[in-house]
């Protein structure tokens, strides 16, 4: 039986990580490099790297920290940020990332899953979605939730995964930073059109929202979090002991 | 000196990195003459079973590798590279592999119930058959223990040299060995403590 997984995201904006970090122990808590040891060590089961800045000097800069931590951390990798063209994809690969997550690239230029697809293998390619409710559909926004695609959120992934995008991540901007727990209504809707991986982004407040997300739907492989793991309001080795004791498959 | 195949396929940053982890400085070489002087030899692969196979052929390190594996070597086949050492795979089309332990590599869509996911992909627990001591590779970690997993083909009628199977659905082939030749469908680079140690294990073999 494949585990849950657990993933911690961490933003990288010119060489740390953003978000703001409040752990003890740690020597240089917004080390990019430190703190992926820290979440290995600690049980996180992959790791999400998401590009934040916009200039080539940042980029140059995040390709050198993924390069360092994937020296040292030996767990899956997954890369998202800024990825726009096939070369972008070879960029983070040749630096030690195992899977590249594409969000506005996909919506500017469909074809890129796809190209993607056919030169690295489905597995590799992950698309990211960022939805929110808007006019009785699932609707697909763009610049980090600020524009409105149009897109019918549902079709958009059907199509991703018709071209060869091998796992979902699912934003929901509707539970982004609420802390009320993942939007299972939409992880529904999406678990029901797609064979592939889903992981569920967004919401997460405690342990209990992870256990009611695996336990409501099991078809959703994965739970990602950024500020409650970067903060302790979450610990992973608690959440990864909670959730084997209520029988829901977990690697620890 | 451990050397890793690179015969142009997959990506071998992390392997190296892995093996560099576990105080091991890896030789990355296609070149045959590295190979003989190798104490031991890694086979790495990622991609289509038949495309991997005609590289390794086009650079003729099919037989270096066999040539290798033969004098007693310990060698060590890793996802493609473990399905490479099998007889023959069935992913479109028919294609030979190396024949070094007896069994084939077919599709596990088939195998799978409906309702689990393919590729086979992420942390699956490790369980040793029951009739046979655990295998020297697995001598740092214990059954139960996760590794990673990526892949859509696995290794069929090798029973008798399986040393490792995962749960899903059916048991799938995670580990395989005859004597020196030792493969895993896992990634070990991958896969935290329990794949370094593992690594660690086959450099001390």
């Amino acid at each position: 039986m494949i585990a849950k997984r657990i993933i911690p995201c961490l933003d990288v904006k010119d060489g740390r990580v953003v978000k703001g970090v409040n752990f003890r122990g740690l020597a240089d808590v917004d080390s990019p490099v430190e703190l992926a040891k820290f979440y290995s060590g600690c049980g996180a089961d992959e790791l999400v790297f998401y590009d934040i800045t916009a200039s080539a000097e940042g980029r140059a800069l995040f390709t050198d920290i993924l390069r360092r931590t994937a020296e040292c951390v030996f767990i899956p990798l997954t890369v998202g940020g800024g990825i726009r063209t096939v070369d972008d994809f070879d960029r983070v690969l040749k630096c030690g990332a195992d899977k590249v997550s594409v969000n506005s690239g996909a919506l500017r230029d469909p074809s890129l899953i796809a190209q993607a697809a056919r030169r690295y293998g489905d597995q590799c390619v992950v698309l990211s979605v960022d939805a929110r409710r808007a006019d009785g559909q699932f609707r697909v926004f763009a610049k980090g939730g600020r524009e409105d695609t149009g897109l019918d959120a549902i079709e958009w992934i059907k199509a991703g995964v018709k071209n060869g995008a091998g796992e979902i991540v699912l934003n929901s901007i509707d539970t982004d930073g609420v802390k009320n727990g993942f939007d299972l209504e939409m992880l529904s809707a999406v678990c029901d059109v797609v064979d592939v991986p889903v992981i569920a982004s967004g919401g997460a407040g405690s342990v209990g929202h992870f256990v009611t997300l695996f336990e409501t739907l099991p078809k959703v492989d994965a739970g990602l979090a950024a500020s409650i793991f970067h903060f302790g309001e979450v610990s992973i080795p608690e959440l990864k002991r909670v959730l084997a004791e209520r029988g829901i498959p977990t690697r620890l | 000196m451990l050397a890793v195949v690179d015969y142009g396929v997959g990506n071998l940053f992390s392997l190296t990195c892995s093996l560099r982890a576990v105080g091991v400085e890896a030789a990355v070489t296609g070149d045959e003459a590295v190979l003989a002087r190798a104490d031991r030899v890694i086979l790495p692969g990622v991609g289509a079973f038949g495309d991997a196979a005609d590289a390794l052929r086009r650079t003729g390190l099919d037989q270096a590798v066999l040539r290798e594996g033969e004098r007693g070597k310990p060698l060590l086949g890793i996802c493609l590279g473990m399905q490479l050492l099998l007889d023959y795979s069935t992913e479109y089309g028919r294609h030979q592999g190396l024949g070094l332990i007896p069994g084939s590599v077919r599709a596990i869509r088939p195998e799978v119930p409906r309702s689990y996911k393919v590729p086979h992909m992420g942390w699956n627990a490790l369980r040793f058959p029951k009739d046979r001591p655990p295998s020297p590779l697995f001598r740092y970690i214990q059954e139960g223990d996760c590794v990673y997993f990526v892949h859509s083909y696995a290794g069929t009628d090798c029973e008798e040299h399986t040393i490792a199977t995962a749960e899903y659905g059916p048991e799938l082939t995670a580990a395989v060995a005859r004597d020196n030749v030792y493969g895993v469908q896992f990634h070990p680079e991958k896969s935290g403590p329990v794949g370094l140690n593992i690594l660690k294990a086959f450099c001390e073999l």
